[in-house]
Order: structure tokens, then C-alpha cells, then sequence
């Protein structure tokens, strides 16, 4: 009976474990081409970069498998337990309080598996946190690897500052500065007009996206408003989250290599509007990059934003 | 000191015990209460109000997130501040007003509630009585700890009725984690003073409270009781004592410098004069992160025994349980930097962290096994206790493989500062210390009160609350996962989904803590008579040998231990 029990509730599980990946394929099929996330989404964001490609295989890889058997291990013991040793089929209970041997073996065990998580652990980060200079190679998705994805050396540097409640962006070596607001739902003039375009989520729209060429490494600094307070600038599909923090300038970098727009957030309490200072970053074609900082060399973002496709 | 231990044989054996036995009677009592076992009653009491107010708090945050768009608060914040419902005015308040219920619900849950259940009623209570004490060894101490606290809850609730951010927005909306520029600059009302000085009293409070603890047990153990035979769960609050001591104090420093920078011109966080705001988020999480432990701990030594009991079983690895817990306390106090790895840390420091926080799986993991071992082989009864410490065992397990998840600081840059977060730490907090509170209460309920609950009512609270915390706090794994930053009164309409069911699991939670307030009032009407031990002989620690509730003073003559009858 309770062997019959155990057995059904085996199965169930393992399709529910098998079933999920083939979920979210059927969920990137599904139109998954956005740079933000779908209703009911339950994994990571599709990646565009090298670096989130290596956090993905990582997380959804050793990270996931790990968890989930520790947890099903847990529950199965628990479950077990309770079905063999209640107080009806074990009347008398043993009376032993140790097991040197079962002590030694759950003591190294976990730190086994914990050190083979930890050298994908160190690439993952260590790719991170290392600008390419053109010569390094990153891991991508194959982690276990010691790196096989060539990046070349950063050719634009952006610097992006965070204000209450909105980001400054700076093109740092042509010293062209724009900012980029959230893109409100309705006009504020008392009209209440739709503003949003129906490719344009709710509370990630801006009307300035960061223009940036793709399949190129931009150089991303990251500091906030010197009399402001800490703000994190996050793009998930990137794999970048770094805290804006008056006073210092942080650095990261990207390599996207798909155009489209891609959305994030604001990732430190910054005040009453933290939910409402979105970051967007529009990946073009090199040669639409290109005229794009032609046309915006007299500073006028909207003429330059002019010459890319509008957003529909 | 011969003439004094014949003066002291002299009076507990003489003539007049019962004029220095004397039961204070009405509020003296209380007010001025010496007695370890009525001033944990009274930790208990503080600790259920304190919770109701939490948990209401964060009720009206998850009624707000329940569909996209601000839904209640900027209505709330009309009401308030006297406006118009549909203003722009209203709405920045109602935003502003958000941060502060998130605020208050952490800061409410972590000192008033979770510390004052453990650390403060369960360790007062039941320390003394384990190691066979007749009192704590500073009982004017642990009054003056205890009444500490009100005042110090009062100074936190006055603050959310002052100037935060400005005229139109009352209170301290810069979270728990009270980050500078945001509280000092970005909150130039006095709600943020008031905040501190709550802190500075509570934390005044939790010190002097855990110098009696680590005294007492230190001191006062009954002849034969050596440290190694000493039950678990007073392992755990010396443990936490120790933490306690070492950490808080370093919130205080903090805090005052805090205090300094907003009120006295010093420039410690600010970057403008030379400051640096990161110092600040170091010194915080060194008292952040033992703090967590201090959080879980005791409830680890509440579960022990409780596993124990309902086996009919010794404890598996009773050393291994005890040390683990020690290297645990010792091991969090040098992995603080793991909540800041997206400030811009260089990459060996990150490496170092990133190591450093994953061996805390490995203590843990001892603990976890021990207390299945402890139950293999037993004759287990599921008693309400027993359900709510398997629950435990189960939720804190999920919270700690989560955790290890975040100690990665590869994969934290995907899931730092979201609703990831927000799911791992109420996965071991909300769901871990929380259902050892719960344990523990009724567990012990019979002996702090003499009476027995309906163990149907007492059953389907586990049952109902464990059903409802886990559909609150499931789907926030998948919402994090989906890049939901946390602190947010708004989000894009795709997160909608799991912020339902995340609602709809509060409902069901807060059916459950009606249940228990039910449970609570009926036990308390029927006053059935507990005996001394209601859990028969697998509930071997000395609080079962006396009678339920205990004798005001208990221990005339102390307990002697041997070998037999150890742990």
C-alpha cells in the first residue's frame, strides 16, 4: 500500500521534473524574442551575452540538479520515516545515538559537492568581474570548460548614473549625455491618451533607451548622484547588476549579442519611486549605430533617435 | 565564604522559606518581576502583539501587490494625510508609504517578534529550568532587558507617525537595512531618529539579556551538569548569547554614527566630505549576518528536543548537534559581505565570500541529518509539536538550499536584491524560526500554562499555515527568478500571475493564525489539566520533572545529574 503510494508519487514527480524544461521551451516559442518577462514567467530571463549565458548553465545546470535532489532527498527520508517508524509499525524505539561512519560520510559529502559547485562558481564570477581585454577567453555556457567564447576589448564606454528617480547616461569618450524617464501609462495632460505602444511593457518603457551596437563589448560605469543615494542598475538578459553608489564609480561591461530592447530595474531601495526608474538598453545593428551617433553628434538625442526604427 | 555557603545551607534548609518565597501578587508581580519563568511569559505576550502588528503590516503590503498597479495605498495615504484619493500628492504618499509598512514589518519581526520569542521568552523560560537552576543569574537584569522592550517598540511606532521624507510623507521608508545616503540624506525628518533610538533600546535590551543568559548557564548548572551533558537547546541560546553579545554592539556603533552624520555634522557615509556609504553596509551586515542566526538558532534547539520527544529517542550525535551550532555561530560572523556582492567588491574579495559562506552548508547539514537520525529507528507520535518541527525541517532545508544558491556570488548577480531573496529569507525566517516558535509553543505550552490544548485545533494550525506560507512564498522563488526586484509597490503586469497566488496565500495564513489565536483562547476557557509530563518518556529534559506550570521558585534543592540521565 504504502510502497504503492511511494511509487506513484515517484512517478509524478519525475514527470514533473522532465516536464519542466520542455515548460519554458514552450514559454521561449512562445514569442520569446522580448528583452523582458513573460506573464507567468518562472525561470531566468533569456540571456543575449556571454556572461548570462554562463549564469544560466550555472544556475539552471549543477545549481538546480543540486537543490533538488537535497530537497527530494530531505523530503524522501522524511516521508519514509514517517511511514516506517511511527509509533504503530515501531512500537519500541531503537536506542543508538551514533554512527561514526554515517556522521564522516554526511559531513564530507556535502562539502564534496560543495567544492565541485564552487569551481564553475569562481569562472562564473571571475568572468564577471574581469573587463576583456581581447585576449581572455569566457566560459559561456559550457562552465566546466576553461573558457572557450572570445570577447573582444570594449570599444564605447557608458556611463550610467542613477538620480531620484531616473537614470543620466553619458556616452563617456564623445561626451554626449542624455536621461531616460519612465514612460508613464497615460498622458499626464488630463486626457488620459494611451501612451504606451503595444510592444512597450508598463513600468520598462522609457523614452530614451541607451543605443548601443551589437556584437561590440560596451564598458558600463555605474555611480549615482553625489548628493543622491544608492540606486543598482540591473539587466537581466545582460547578467549585469551593480549598485550605483554616490561617490564611486563602478565598472562592468556587456557584449549583447542580439539587437532588440532590452528592460531592467531599479535593484536598491532608492525612496518612494524606486519601482518606477526602469533601465532600457536598445541593441542596434553596427552600421544603425553608427548613424545614430553621426546624427547625434550636435547632441540632439531625439534627431539621432530619429534615424532608428520606431519602437512599436 | 565558609561562613557565607553556611549561611545560604542555613536559610534554604531553616526556618522562614516561605517569607523569602513570597509571590508577588497583581502587577508587582509583572512590573516588577525577577522570575525567569513570568518575565518569559511576558517576552511570549510582547512577542504575539508585536507579531499581530507585523503581520498585519505585511497583510496590507500583500493585499497591494495582489494585481499590477497600486491598488490600496495611495487611497491608504488619502486617508492619512487628508487628500485627495486620485491626487498625484496622494500617490507619492501612498509610495512613500509602502517603503515604510516594509520597513516597519522587518524591523517588527526581527527585534519584537522572532527575538523576543526565542531569545527572550523561550530561553528565559526554559534555560533556567534545563540546566536545573532556580533563576536566572541577574534577575533585576532580566527585568530591566524586559521592560526595555516596550519602550523600545513604542519608539519604533511613534516613528512612522513622524516627519520622514518630508511633510507629506511620515515615517522611515529606507528599509531594515537602514542603507545611508537613503537614511540619512534621503530622510532628513526625524522618523529615522526615532528609529534609532528604538534600536539603540532594543539592542541595549537583547545585550544585557543575553550577559544573564551566558551567566547563567555558565554558572548555574546543577551539580553533575557539564557543559557536555547540558541539553541542547540551552547550547543554542548560549551559542546565541555570544552572538548577541559580539554583534549588537557593532548595530550600535553603526547606528550612532548614523545618528552623528544625520544630527551633528560628522561625515562617516557621506561621500560629498570624505565618507563612504559602502562602510556603512559593512559594519551593518557584521551584525546583519550573525543576526540571522541568532534568529534560527534557538529554534534548532527547540527542534532537537522536540524530535527527540516524539521519537521516544535519544538525540543522534548529540556533539556533532552542539558544535555544529558553534561553528555555525562562528563561522557567521565572517561571511557579512555575501549581502553586498553587487557594491562593486573586487573579485578575490568576492571569492573569498563566495567560500567562506558555502562551508555554513556543511554545519548546517549535520544538523539537518542529525535530526532525521534522530527519528530513524524511533516510535514516533505526530503530535501537534512533532508536525510543526517536521515542517521545519522540511521549509528550513528548502531556505538553506536557496541559500546556497545566493552564496554564489556568480549566480547572486541574476537573483541579488529579488524576490529570490525575499523567498529564501522568509523560507528560513517566516517558515523556519517562525515554525520553531510554534514548536516550541506547543510544545511547552502544557508547562508554562498547566494546561492542554485541543490537539485538533493545534493540528489544523500546522496544516493551514503550512499550506498558506508556502503558496505566499513558493512562487516568489519563480518571480525572483524572472528578475522581480524586491521593495516594490508596483511591478510590470507579467509578474502578476505569482503575485496572486503570493496574496491569496497570505489570505489562507492569516486563517491559520485565527486558528491559533482560537486554539489559544480555548485552552486557556477549558483548562484542562496538563500533569507534570504530557509527553511521556521520550521527554527526558528536567522541566518535565516538576509540575506544570512550575513552582514560582523551582529547585529548592537541586538536581543532581549522572550519567544516566544526560541529555
Amino acid at each position: 500500500m504504502t510502497l504503492h503510494f511511494l511509487r506513484k508519487i515517484g512517478v509524478v514527480s519525475a514527470a514533473a521534473l522532465a516536464l519542466a524544461p520542455a515548460l519554458a521551451t514552450a514559454q521561449e516559442e512562445a514569442g520569446y524574442a522580448a528583452g523582458h518577462p513573460l506573464p507567468g514567467q518562472f525561470h531566468l530571463q533569456r540571456s543575449v551575452t556571454p556572461i548570462m549565458d554562463s549564469i544560466t548553465a550555472f544556475h539552471d545546470g549543477i545549481l538546480m540538479w543540486t537543490i533538488s535532489f537535497i530537497v527530494v532527498l530531505v523530503l524522501a527520508l522524511l516521508v519514509w520515516i514517517m511511514i516506517r517508524y511511527n509509533a504503530k509499525r515501531n512500537p519500541v524505539p531503537a536506542a543508538f545515538t551514533h554512527n561514526t561512519l554515517v556522521e564522516i560520510v554526511w559531513t564530507v559529502l556535502p562539502i564534496v559537492v560543495l567544492i565541485i559547485i564552487a569551481i564553475p562558481s569562481f569562472g562564473v564570477l571571475s568572468d564577471q568581474l574581469t573587463t576583456p581585454d581581447g585576449e581572455r577567453k569566457y566560459l559561456g555556457a559550457n562552465i566546466f570548460s576553461f573558457g572557450e567564447v572570445e570577447v573582444p576589448a570594449p570599444e564605447l564606454t557608458v556611463k550610467a548614473t542613477g538620480q531620484q528617480w531616473y537614470w543620466d547616461y553619458e556616452y563617456v569618450d564623445q561626451g554626449l549625455a542624455f536621461t531616460q524617464l519612465l514612460l508613464p501609462e497615460t498622458s499626464g495632460d488630463g486626457n488620459d491618451r494611451p501612451t504606451l505602444k503595444p510592444n512597450q511593457p508598463r513600468l520598462l518603457a522609457v523614452d530614451n533607451e541607451l543605443v548601443v551596437p551589437v556584437d561590440t563589448t560596451v564598458r558600463l560605469q555605474v555611480t549615482a548622484d553625489p548628493m543622491g543615494v544608492i540606486h543598482a542598475f540591473a539587466l537581466p538578459s545582460f547578467g549585469v547588476k551593480i549598485d550605483a553608489v554616490p561617490g564611486r564609480l563602478n565598472e562592468t561591461w556587456f557584449n549583447s549579442r542580439e539587437t532588440g530592447i532590452f528592460y531592467g530595474q531599479c535593484s536598491e531601495l532608492c525612496g518612494k519611486d524606486h519601482a518606477f526608474m526602469p533601465i532600457a538598453i536598445r541593441v542596434v545593428e553596427k552600421e544603425e549605430f553608427a548613424a545614430f551617433m553621426a546624427a547625434y553628434e550636435g547632441g540632439d538625442y531625439a534627431a539621432a533617435n530619429a534615424t532608428l526604427a520606431a519602437v512599436q | 565564604m565558609a561562613d557565607t555557603t553556611a549561611h545560604l545551607e542555613a536559610h534554604a534548609t531553616g526556618h522562614d522559606l516561605a517569607s523569602h518565597m513570597h509571590e508577588p501578587t497583581g502587577w508587582r508581580r509583572w512590573l516588577f518581576s525577577t522570575n525567569h519563568k513570568d518575565i518569559g511569559i511576558m517576552y511570549l505576550v510582547f512577542a504575539i502583539v508585536a507579531g499581530i502588528i507585523g503581520g498585519l503590516l505585511s497583510g496590507v503590503m500583500r493585499l497591494e501587490l495582489q494585481e499590477p498597479g497600486v491598488q490600496i495605498f495611495h487611497g491608504l495615504a488619502a486617508m492619512v494625510y487628508g487628500l485627495d484619493g486620485g491626487s498625484a500628492a496622494a500617490l507619492d504618499a501612498g509610495k512613500h508609504m509602502y517603503n515604510v509598512f516594509t520597513t516597519a514589518h522587518a524591523l517588527i519581526m526581527v527585534f519584537f517578534v522572532v527575538m523576543p520569542a526565542t531569545m527572550g521568552g523561550f530561553a528565559n523560560y526554559f534555560a533556567p529550568l534545563m540546566i536545573g537552576a532556580p533563576d536566572t543569574a541577574f534577575p533585576r537584569i532580566n527585568n530591566i532587558a524586559f521592560w526595555l522592550l516596550p519602550p523600545a517598540f513604542i519608539l519604533l511606532l511613534m516613528s512612522l507617525f513622524f516627519e520622514g521624507t518630508g511633510p507629506g510623507a511620515l515615517g522611515f521608508g529606507g528599509g531594515w537595512t537602514v542603507y545611508p545616503p537613503l537614511s540619512t540624506m534621503g530622510h532628513p525628518g526625524p522618523a529615522m531618529d526615532f528609529a534609532i533610538l528604538s534600536l539603540h533600546v532594543a539592542g541595549i535590551s537583547s545585550i544585557l539579556g543575553a550577559i544573564n543568559l551566558i551567566t547563567t548557564i555558565f554558572n548555574m548548572r546543577a551539580p553533575g551538569m557539564t557543559l557536555h551533558k547540558m541539553p541542547l537547546f540551552a547550547w543554542s541560546v548560549l551559542v546565541t548569547g555570544f552572538l548577541l553579545l559580539l554583534a549588537l554592539p557593532v548595530l550600535a556603533g553603526a547606528i550612532t554614527m548614523l545618528l552623528t552624520d544625520r544630527n551633528f555634522g560628522t561625515a562617516f557615509f557621506k561621500p560629498a566630505e570624505g565618507g563612504d556609504p559602502i562602510l556603512f553596509q559593512h559594519l551593518f551586515w557584521f551584525f546583519g549576518h550573525p543576526e540571522v542566526y541568532i534568529m534560527i538558532l534557538p529554534g534548532f534547539g527547540i527542534i532537537s528536543h522536540i524530535v527527540s520527544t516524539f521519537s521516544r529517542k535519544p538525540i543522534f550525535g548529540y556533539m556533532a548537534m552542539a558544535y555544529a551550532m558553534v561553528a555555525i555561530g562562528f563561522v557567521g560572523f565572517v561571511v557579512w559581505a555575501h549581502h553586498m556582492y553587487t557594491t562593486g567588491l573586487s573579485l578575490d574579495v568576492q571569492r573569498y565570500f563566495v567560500a567562506a559562506t558555502m562551508v555554513i552548508a556543511v554545519p548546517t547539514g549535520v544538523k539537518i541529518f542529525s535530526w532525521i537520525a534522530t527519528m530513524w529507528g524511533g516510535s514516533i507520535t505526530f503530535k501537534s509539536p512533532m508536525l510543526w518541527a517536521i515542517g521545519f525541517i522540511f521549509l528550513f532545508t528548502v531556505g538553506g538550499v536557496t541559500g546556497v544558491v545566493l552564496a554564489n556570488a556568480g549566480a547572486d548577480r541574476a537573483l541579488h536584491d529579488t524576490y529570490y531573496v525575499v523567498a529564501h529569507f522568509h523560507y528560513v525566517l517566516s517558515l523556519g524560526a517562525v515554525f520553531s516558535i510554534f514548536a516550541g509553543w506547543y510544545y511547552w505550552y502544557p508547562k508554562i500554562f498547566g494546561w492542554l490544548y485541543n490537539e485538533t485545533l493545534a493540528k489544523l494550525h500546522f496544516w493551514v499555515m503550512f499550506v498558506g506560507v508556502n503558496l505566499i512564498f513558493f512562487p516568489q522563488h519563480f518571480l525572483g527568478l524572472a528578475g522581480m526586484p524586491r521593495r516594490y509597490i508596483d511591478y510590470p503586469d507579467a509578474f502578476g500571475f505569482f503575485n496572486r497566488i503570493s496574496s491569496v496565500g497570505y489570505y489562507i495564513t492569516f486563517a491559520a493564525m485565527l486558528i491559533f489565536f482560537y486554539a489559544t483562547w480555548e485552552a486557556s476557557r477549558k483548562k484542562r489539566p496538563a500533569g507534570d509530563n504530557p509527553w511521556g518518556d521520550g521527554a527526558t529534559t528536567l522541566e518535565w520533572t516538576l509540575s506544570s506550570p512550575p513552582p514560582f521558585h523551582q529547585f529548592t534543592t537541586l538536581p543532581r545529574i549522572d550519567s544516566s540521565n544526560a541529555h
